[in-house]
């Protein structure tokens, strides 16, 4: 089996560097207990090899808004 | 946001009898509840101990008066103990997976030294529960003592076989005491299972069963102490039974009353057996049947509450109004209040109010000075008139112009409440413009509808400013208006708009009454003139109308009629976004007046000839219909030589049934176009045509041919042995026979076609009670889901918590009242 990120239907997922995870952080006037989570073992990040505490920033494609953006925090699990 | 403590976890666990009993503030043992004073016997149901509900008296156990002293628990210590019936079936499970001599799991001791003992998994244990009970169920032996096992037998709700062998509770219990403390934590219990049964129960404190004294001074007790009564008597006299040393047979006749009754207590729908009755034959409401279901506390008293500054009655129309008002009759607007601060703009009117008192419209009800509040009564209201000062609050009767919350239920959509503004009328109904039955979904069958009355200059200004009629014109479901005029509103408009209307100025007049100025000097109107006197003067649009296309040139209707897509569709839609809600409100108020005038002018009727169509139109259908049946025959006859085409992935009989159905729907669109084509100038026909009622397939269905009934999407073939109908020969694959129906409804159907049309009206009423069922169900867990979530300033959706859940509105921000975006998907 190929890798599951390169499936058109896995919306494209990167891991966020310190100043980027900040500047979001910052934008939104929130700590990251206030983000979405993921579980470090999620299929869709598990070959980014992520990080506790890592926020994963996720690009999906949408009929309205061209791209839409969203983050979670990283998770035990 | 607001300090949270996290909370580590939550345990549910069970009370042993012990716990029970160290939490009882008194042990009650007898069946009686008062002396022949009145006054509650000690160690009867209604001891002081368990708590007040009489004012004046004080707690025995904690000295508080009644709203002080919440209540306490009590005891009854039952004579045999009995199965706890919320958890008869973990019983039956602890009795097949441990052993009946020594108790311990009926797993190897190889296999149980496999799992780590300190942490199990939940995974782990519920293996073990599965694996454990295999033994008995085989009856095998048991792997740690060896002895034969006996296949266990659960008979709900509460009786337990060993092979033949009825058990006891006591030898249950008896079983469950052997059972180690290790081997529970390989099945991941955290309790003793001898807590499943009971030797004793709690007593609720009387707080939570109150007695009510009836007008004639009788005492009626509440349904929980009447089912401890039960159980208090039966308790007692099986332990005389016992004491006097009674037959066995009583005695487990009596003990299992003991078990009945007191499963009944926790709840009193249990399958299997009787409920228990009041004396009266009603069943009894215990402990489950307060908290379960619809009428119980979450659903009843928890999720919804009851609500002052209501009211509710039946609606009318009233096509005077605006859009934003109600009508509110007098003898409402006399009971709803509003609070209004005394300033020195406003003290003499409401000095004024307070003078008419509570019984005289624009009245009074109460005055909140510093020193408290004062309710005005005839007597005292000159006295009380003198005295109001600024900064006092009058709370003053409902008057015109007062911002209300109107809804009908089902509230459904958030425009099933809006906000309107109130105009106090006569008569006893509340009354709204009919431009906004439709969001309400209303009609004036004797429908209700719900009024509130914000209490607050807050909330005012809230749902006026978000909930207002002119503001939801636009629906938030599909971007399109929601309100706006509708059957007789456009068939009026589309009448007034015809290209050949010519009004004279006192027709225009008579018309325009009170709604649009006509200009001076002009002596006669076009209809099309008049129409465009509502428009703004710099308002242009082309648009494809439901009859013709519509030309609007700088405010002027230069051609086209104004239909269903005028008052209620694309022009309004551009109306709204390039001039706003008081320009769109101010539309819809007059066109709709302007056009029932109009109606009213010309005069509209249906009657039993609309349906006529001339012999020639007849003659068409019906040939039409005979082609159709014979090319079905033919169908029919190469299906059962085996010549059909068969569709790919179809089977034959699928094959004959889609093109057989496809001929029959053929039929009916057929007869459609001859019945528009062939039909006069009819009244039916102009409201089909303008949108405002009915469609081309009511006028086909009353005029020309009703068509093929289905059930199931399916054409009719169930029914008796080989046919529909009795009235059939077995095996007949007519059209006739299998749901077409040939007859219109002008002609009349015959017997048979009649009784295929009713299964498909029975299927389609089946539908949409099931339908609406579901969907309720389905709102209740997205409504109890998303409760808390919120749309912030910044456009994200956040949780109760401040937990993000979108980090823009529905992934896009839109909201689709304000944006265009909606077209094209
Ligand atoms: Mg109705
Ligand atoms: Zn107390
Ligand atoms: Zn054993």
């Amino acid at each position: 089996m190929g890798s599951k990120l390169k499936n058109a239907l896995v919306p494209k997922h990167e891991i966020l560097d310190e100043k980027k995870s900040e500047k979001i952080l910052k934008f939104y006037n929130i700590t990251p207990n206030e983000l979405p989570r993921m579980l470090k073992s999620d299929p869709a990040i598990r070959e980014l090899n992520p990080k506790v505490g890592d926020i994963v920033g996720i690009t999906r494609i949408s009929p309205t808004a061209g791209n839409a953006f969203y983050y979670r925090l990283v998770i035990e699990g | 946001m607001a300090v949270r403590k996290k909370i580590d976890k939550i345990e549910f666990r069970l009370f042993s009898s012990k716990m029970i009993q160290k939490l009882s503030a008194a042990k009650i043992y007898t069946p009686n509840t008062y002396d022949e004073d009145g006054y509650p016997i000690e160690g009867g149901l209604m001891d002081p101990r368990l708590g007040v509900i009489d004012p004046g008296i004080k707690c025995k156990t904690c000295g508080g008066r009644l709203g002080e002293c919440q209540g306490h628990f009590g005891h009854v210590e039952l004579t045999r103990p009995v199965i706890h019936v919320g958890y008869a079936r973990e019983v039956y499970l602890l009795l097949k997976m441990t052993c009946r001599v020594c108790g311990r799991i009926l797993i190897q001791k190889e296999e149980l030294d496999s799992y780590k003992l300190e942490n199990i998994t939940p995974t782990e244990s519920n293996a073990i529960w599965e694996n454990a009970q295999k033994v008995s169920e085989s009856e095998g032996k048991c792997p740690h003592c060896g002895e034969k096992q006996v296949k266990i037998k659960f008979v709900r709700p509460y009786s337990y076989y060993e092979g033949e062998n009825n058990l006891l509770v006591t030898d249950i219990r008896e079983r469950f005491e052997k059972i180690n403390d290790e081997d529970l934590r390989y099945l991941g219990l955290k309790v003793r299972p001898d807590w499943l049964i009971l030797s004793s129960i709690p007593v609720l404190p009387i707080t939570t069963r109150p007695s009510i004294t009836l007008e004639s001074s009788d005492r009626s007790e509440d349904d929980l102490t009447h089912k401890l009564v039960d159980i208090l008597r039966i308790n007692q006299r099986l332990e005389e039974n016992i004491n006097s040393g009674a037959p066995q047979l009583i005695i487990e006749d009596l003990w299992d009353l003991l078990q009945y009754h007191v499963a009944t207590y926790f709840d009193n729908g249990i399958t299997g057996i009787p409920p228990a009755r009041h004396r009266s034959g009603r069943p009894l409401k215990t402990i489950a049947q307060r908290l379960k279901s619809k009428e119980g506390r979450f659903r009843k008293n928890l999720s919804g509450k009851r609500v002052n500054f209501s009211a509710r009655t039946v609606i009318s129309p009233d096509p005077n109004l605006s859009i934003n008002e109600v009508a509110v009759p007098e003898i409402i607007a006399m009971e709803l209040t509003v609070p209004e601060e005394v300033n020195d703009r406003n003290i003499e009117e409401l000095r004024l109010y307070v003078l008419n008192g509570p019984h005289v419209h624009p009245g009074a009800h109460n005055v909140i000075t510093p020193i408290g509040r004062k309710r005005i009564m005839e007597e005292n209201k000159e006295e009380i008139a003198k005295t109001v000062t600024e900064g006092d609050i009058v709370e003053r009767h409902l008057k015109d112009g007062d911002v209300v919350i109107f809804n009908r239920q089902p509230s459904l959509h958030r425009i099933s409440m809006m906000c309107h503004r109130v105009r106090v009328l006569p008569e006893k109904t509340l009354r709204l413009n009919t431009a906004v039955c439709a969001p309400y979904n209303a009609d004036f069958d004797g429908d209700e509808m719900n009024l509130h009355v914000p209490q607050s200059e807050e909330a005012i200004a809230e749902a006026d400013i978000l909930m207002k009629v002119q503001e939801c014109i636009i629906s938030p479901r599909y971007g399109k208006p929601i309100i706006g005029g509708r059957q007789d509103h456009v068939t009026g408009m589309t009448l007034l708009t015809r290209d050949e209307v010519e009004l004279s100025r006192a027709e225009a007049l008579d018309i325009t009454r009170n709604t649009v100025e006509l200009p001076k000097g002009k002596k006669r109107f076009t209809g099309k003139e008049i129409f465009s006197l509502m428009l703004p003067k710099d308002f242009s649009l082309e648009y494809k109308g439901k009859q013709s296309r519509v030309k609007i040139d700088k405010g002027k209707l230069v051609s086209g009629v104004i239909d269903k897509e005028g008052l209620g569709g694309i022009l309004l839609e551009k109306l709204f976004t390039r001039y706003g809600s008081d320009v769109s409100r101010e539309f819809i108020d007059k066109s709709t007046l302007l056009s029932i005038r109009a109606i009213m002018k010309y005069g509209f009727s249906v009657g039993i000839d609309d349906s006529d169509l001339s012999e020639e139109a007849l003659k068409k259908i019906r040939d039409i219909t005979k082609k159709a049946k014979a090319k079905v025959d033919e169908l029919v006859q190469s299906y059962h030589k085996g010549e059909l085409r068969i569709i790919p992935g179809k089977s034959m009989e699928e094959t004959l049934e889609d093109m057989v159905m496809a001929e029959l729907s053929h039929v009916r669109n057929a007869a459609g176009e001859i019945a528009e084509e062939y039909s006069r100038h009819t009244s039916s026909l102009i409201m089909s045509r303008s949108g405002a009622r009915g469609s081309l397939l009511n006028l086909t269905q009353m005029a020309g041919i009703v068509g093929q009934q289905a059930v199931r999407g399916k054409r009719i073939k169930r029914g008796y042995n080989a046919r529909t109908l009795p009235h059939f020969k077995k095996g007949d694959v007519s059209s006739e026979a299998n749901g077409f129906v040939a007859s219109s409804f002008k002609m009349g159907l015959t017997p048979t076609e009649y009784f295929f049309h009713s299964m498909g009206g029975r299927e389609s009423l089946v539908d949409t009670a099931i339908r609406t069922a579901r969907s309720g169900y389905m709102q209740r867990r997205l409504i109890n889901a998303l409760q808390d979530l919120v749309v912030y300033p910044d456009g994200t959706v956040r949780g109760d918590t401040g937990v993000i859940v979108q980090f823009n509105y529905g992934e896009d921000g839109i909201d689709p009242t304000n944006e265009c975006y909606i077209e094209g998907f």
